[in-house]
């Protein structure tokens, strides 16, 4: 990047930059014009110069030039008009300037702005794509949070000044200029004195500046390892919450926030000091003028006129003075920052654009072998890792590598992953070095899997694809308005100098996933989540989440086929009572008084949590039938019985957990409720007291909690409240309830619940497991299968994948690598959050996918966690200390001193 | 059956004879009522133990594996506890426990056992009481064993 920002600014935008200026100048005529014509109008028509006489007329808009050798030529012979006529249309003319001046304001803002814009696009543009050619030694010494504070907010500021960068001088600068000859004109003395001013401002301000700017760097400083610290007590909150280190980092942040409190504070002071500076200097001219004017004109060697002149252009003076030493000002602030940044992202081994080329071709498989020669790898300390190693990986080989932790077989295989580099020697892929062939090469016939996995914000399915997007593969095709706006993003990518690859083509390769489209790559993948033992994972994260209907019909209307299904499973296998059904005249034993009563989900706001209590249809029905006196009698009761088994207990008695109504809070606050409310009737309870006893009664479930509250009366009462309430259910509130209903669809439920439109018995010990793995059978049935994993798929993992588990992580991680087809694979200890057995299963079925998914020649290099898996592969090593110290087949490794050790 | 039926259940097993009948009620409500079938399995030798069972109506086998197959060596009835074993000492299950009929079971989890055990010492001193009973039992069935094989030697 150009070392300074004029430079930077200048090298892309010249033309645009010539353009505006062009456009300034011509911007001059009207404004000028606009100038003299009010003298014009009132010499002319108002003052009635030249219309001496009735009928005297004058030419309006003659226009001719005395051009030489051609004459006086006439290009408009002018219309006659008299006095009045004559006043209308120089006004009509002002008119016409003030519009055609705002204009050409306008253009010129607009221009401005958006050359601003699109220079701010490509530095942003510019720094990203540094990012993702920094090489990988890099990333251990930078904090995200600071290079992201660096591309969002302090080059902000750059694309404002650009638009100022060549105008504002041209354009202040004039005008200054012009008022100060102006001056100089009327009177040398006087022109000296406002030159001497301009002067000691010119100077003496940008030189108070400085120490602004020193501070201002500071302040950017501060502000960016503010951005660095929080992300980090972000990122390591858990490790704060385990060693109780939140009030270190509370200081560390009150510390940092003191500093940047102090630069800021000095940095108005200094402000406000060098402000009230330059007005004093540009206040005080007028005095010097009126002191030493005045004494010129009373010696009779100044006229009065021209102390008026001088004064009056004097005041045109200050103005631009000002905005220029405030561009100034925006020109070095600005230049500090993109200094700043541009020594942040200058960085040694930048990676070759040419290595990162988008290709968007048929990458062919590798010609030749992968050989490591001599290689050296070092850490960041400068210790060494692996020393002099030399081995070849032919193809068609599945390798082993084994060795104690930090043995070097790990960091052979990172460097091979190319996630290190070498300190000297050679990875050499057939005759071309490994650093040097593309990416679009290395990156897609090579596959490498370490146990850190990354995952970007987003669903499980584009997280597993993310392996397959290397280049815009498939242009979508657009409608015409589409089409247009997609020509218009080409159009300004170009011009900012970015890449104009479209995010919204098919990026997924599906050849490289075995598969010829979007249609059968569901197959690879299945085949893929099953060999990592993720695709129970999946089917119960679907279980779990909840479907539009409107989006997925065909699935939902299937799952209320197959309600009738589960009931007949659950029938045969002599389990009816393990889920009881909701039916709608029916009350439900197994769900609570709540549900039983509304019958449905409460969706909209006018019912849900404390809502409903106050919402006056349900009061109405629920007060009709007397219901209310009848849950206010069953709340009292839990209430008091909650009181008497739980009052004296700790707040953090493991027994609270049972409590599901109440908190351990709420204990000592019905204690009091029931005292006050004893004895009285239900009528004379206030509505707050009533809220809070009744509330109680709607989380009651009787086999759960036992107090035998339930009578066939209550339930009779309750289940006809039910009816009333959705038979008279008004307009309004009709979207704010979703019904329990036996032959739809419940949007509001998850997938499981709508299955099971039911509650599993709490009599039945182990009931939701055996429940769960009756219906992920029930889903497994061809065609809902791959609906129900696609649901899955849909599940957003959140930041970094932190919604899945460690192991499920790492299970995807392997999983999206084994998805693409590739001539080597690297698996650089990729599970290691998972237990023994499950490591080797999953080692054993991705050989064999591996196996049956690619041709002969693909090779496999495993760093293996331990010793058991060797017999599986071709050939063994073993790393001991950084060097090789055994090489061979699994059979001929007994007599090896360090493969022994290893084993015992 | 209700909270207060469970208490009254729980007062007829000795462990918790001597312990007050609200915290008895309390323990009933903390704990999950279960229902087994016939032949059904309550817990599996070798599982981890994560809960006690105190069973309320029914009988059930208690079963051990040994090489030539599951061997029965008790049963339990109503008022008795099984399971305790497990989670007192962090043990795997050392035995099967099978429903024999209709079977109705508390089910207290081990982090409430051992906070009741901790809360009412009298409960404790019965449990010890119970195992040691239990040790001198099999220490005389094992002697018993003994002596007859050296008998048939």
């Amino acid at each position: 990047m150009e070392k300074g920002l004029t430079h930077y600014i200048w090298t892309h935008t010249r033309p645009q930059q010539l353009w505006i200026l062009f456009i300034v100048a011509v911007s001059m005529i009207p404004y000028f014009l606009s100038f003299d014509l009010p003298k014009q109008i009132v010499n002319g028509p108002i003052q009635g110069q030249g219309f001496e006489g009735e009928a005297a007329r004058q030419l309006f808009m003659r226009i001719e030039f005395g051009l030489p050798f051609v004459g006086n030529v006439v290009f408009f012979p002018g219309i006659e008009l008299n006095r009045l006529e004559m006043l209308i249309a120089l006004s009509l003319v002002f008119l016409a300037l003030v519009v055609v001046n705002g204009l050409f304001k306008l253009y010129i803002n607009t221009y401005k702005g958006r050359l601003g814009e699109r220079l701010l696009r490509r530095i942003r543009f510019e720094l990203v794509d540094r990012v993702l050619r920094f090489p990988p030694s890099q990333f251990k010494r930078i904090k995200g949070a600071e290079i992201s504070s660096m591309i969002k907010d302090e080059v902000e500021p750059m694309g404002g000044f650009t638009g100022d960068a060549f105008v504002a001088p041209a354009l202040l600068g004039g005008q200054a200029a012009t008022a100060l000859f102006f001056i100089f004109v009327q009177n040398v003395w006087l022109g000296l004195i406002a030159g001497i001013i301009v002067a000691v401002q010119a100077v003496l301000i940008p030189r108070m500046r400085r120490r602004l700017l020193v501070l201002g760097r500071e302040r950017q400083l501060t502000a960016r390892e503010l951005a660095g610290r929080v992300s980090e007590i972000v990122e390591g909150i858990n490790t704060i919450h385990a060693y109780d280190t939140s009030n270190f980092e509370r200081a560390d942040i009150a510390a940092r926030l003191g500093r940047i409190f102090k630069i800021r504070y000095d940095l108005y002071q200094w402000k406000f000091l060098v402000k009230f500076i330059n007005n004093f200097l540009a206040s005080v001219t007028p005095f010097l003028f009126y002191l030493i004017g005045g004494y010129l004109a009373l010696q009779g060697r100044l006229d009065i006129g021209q102390l008026v002149a001088v004064i009056a252009a004097y005041k045109d003076l200050p103005g631009p003075l000002k905005e220029l030493i405030d561009w100034d000002q925006a020109r070095q602030d600005v230049q500090v920052k993109y200094n700043q940044v541009v020594e942040q992202f200058k960085v040694d081994n930048l990676i070759d654009p040419a290595v990162q080329e988008v290709s968007t071709g048929e990458v062919a498989p590798l010609a030749g072998a992968l050989a490591v020669a001599n290689l050296t790898l070092a850490d960041d300390s400068g210790a060494h890792t692996v020393e002099h190693i030399s081995v070849q990986f032919p193809r068609g080989e599945y390798a082993a590598i084994i060795g104690g932790a930090a043995a070097g077989g790990d960091t052979l295989a990172e460097a091979i992953g190319r996630s290190v580099w070498p300190e000297s020697g050679r990875i050499a892929l057939g005759d071309a070095d490994l650093f040097g062939l593309p990416e679009s090469v290395v990156g897609r016939r090579i596959t490498y899997v370490s146990s850190d996995a990354y995952f970007f914000y987003g669903t499980l399915r584009d997280n597993l694809l993310y392996s397959l997007k290397h280049a815009p593969l498939r242009e979508p095709e657009y409608e015409d308005a589409h089409a247009s706006f997609r020509k218009w993003e080409i159009t300004e990518a170009r011009m900012a100098g970015n890449p104009d690859h479209d995010i919204e083509s098919d990026w997924i390769d599906y050849e490289a996933a075995g598969a010829t489209g979007p249609e059968d790559l569901f197959a690879s993948v299945t085949a893929v989540l099953d060999s990592v033992y993720l695709t129970k994972d999946i089917l119960e994260l679907a279980l779990r989440s909840s479907v539009d209907p409107l989006t997925h019909e065909e699935l939902t209307s299937h799952i209320v086929k197959l309600r009738h299904t589960f009931r007949d499973e659950l029938d045969k296998a002599g389990l009816s009572n393990l889920v009881v059904p909701f039916e709608p005249d029916r009350y439900n034993i197994e769900a609570t008084v709540g549900e039983n009563l509304l019958f449905g989900t409460a969706i909209g706001e006018q019912l849900v949590g404390r809502a409903i209590g106050r919402n006056a249809y349900f009061r109405e029905v629920v007060g009709r039938s007397g219901l209310d006196r009848m849950l206010y009698q069953m709340g009292y009761e839990i209430a008091e019985n909650a009181v008497e088994l739980f009052a004296g207990l700790p707040p953090d008695h493991p027994f609270f957990q049972q409590l599901t109504f109440m908190t351990p809070d709420d204990i000592p606050m019905y204690q009091q409720l029931l005292q006050k409310l004893k004895g009285k009737d239900f009528a004379e309870t206030t509505d707050e007291d009533k809220h809070n006893i009744i509330r109680l009664s709607f989380a009651y479930i009787e086999p759960r909690h036992r107090f035998g509250l339930l009578t066939d009366e209550l339930m009779k009462t309750i289940v006809d409240v039910r009816l009333a309430f959705h038979e008279g259910l008004p307009e309004s509130l009709k979207g704010a309830i979703d019904r329990y209903d036996p032959h739809s669809y419940m949007p509001s439920a998850s997938l499981m619940d709508n299955v099971l439109f039911g509650r599993v018995s709490h009599r039945h010990a182990d009931g939701p497991e055996r429940v769960r793995t009756m219906v992920i059978a029930l889903l497994s049935e061809p065609g809902l299968y791959d609906q129900v994993l696609s649901i899955g798929l849909e599940f957003n993992l959140g930041a970094g994948g932190r919604r899945l588990t460690q192991v499920q992580r790492q299970k995807l991680n392997l999983a999206r690598a084994l998805l693409r087809r590739s001539d080597y694979y690297i698996f650089n200890r990729p599970l290691p959050a998972l237990d023994g057995r499950t490591q080797e299963q999953i080692c054993r079925n991705v050989l064999t996918l591996v196996r049956d998914n690619n041709d002969k020649n693909t090779s496999i290099i495993w760093v293996l966690t331990n010793t058991t898996l060797t017999d599986l592969f071709d050939r063994v090593l073993i790393f001991d200390k950084g060097r090789l110290v055994g090489d061979g087949k699994h059979a001929e490794l007994a007599d090896n001193a360090t493969f022994r050790e290893l084993v015992s | 059956m209700l909270l207060k039926d469970e208490v009254q259940m729980l007062r007829r097993v000795p462990l918790f004879s001597g312990v007050d009948p609200t915290k008895l009620k309390l323990l009933a409500f903390t704990s999950d009522r279960v229902h087994y079938a016939a032949g059904e399995i309550l817990f599996r030798q070798g599982d981890n133990g994560d809960a006690a069972y105190v069973i309320l109506t029914g009988r059930a086998d208690i079963l051990v594996e040994a090489p030539g197959g599951q061997i029965k060596v008790a049963e339990v009835e109503n008022n008795s506890i099984v399971g305790e074993i497990a989670i007192l000492c962090d043990v795997s299950r050392t035995a099967t426990v099978k429903a024999s009929t209709n079977l109705e079971a508390l089910r207290i989890s081990k982090e409430h056992f051992l906070k009741l055990l901790t809360d009412f010492p009298e409960m404790t001193i019965e449990i010890m009481r119970e195992l040691a009973s239990r040790l001198s039992r099999t220490t005389m069935e094992l002697t018993d064993e003994r002596s007859r094989a050296r008998k048939s030697d």
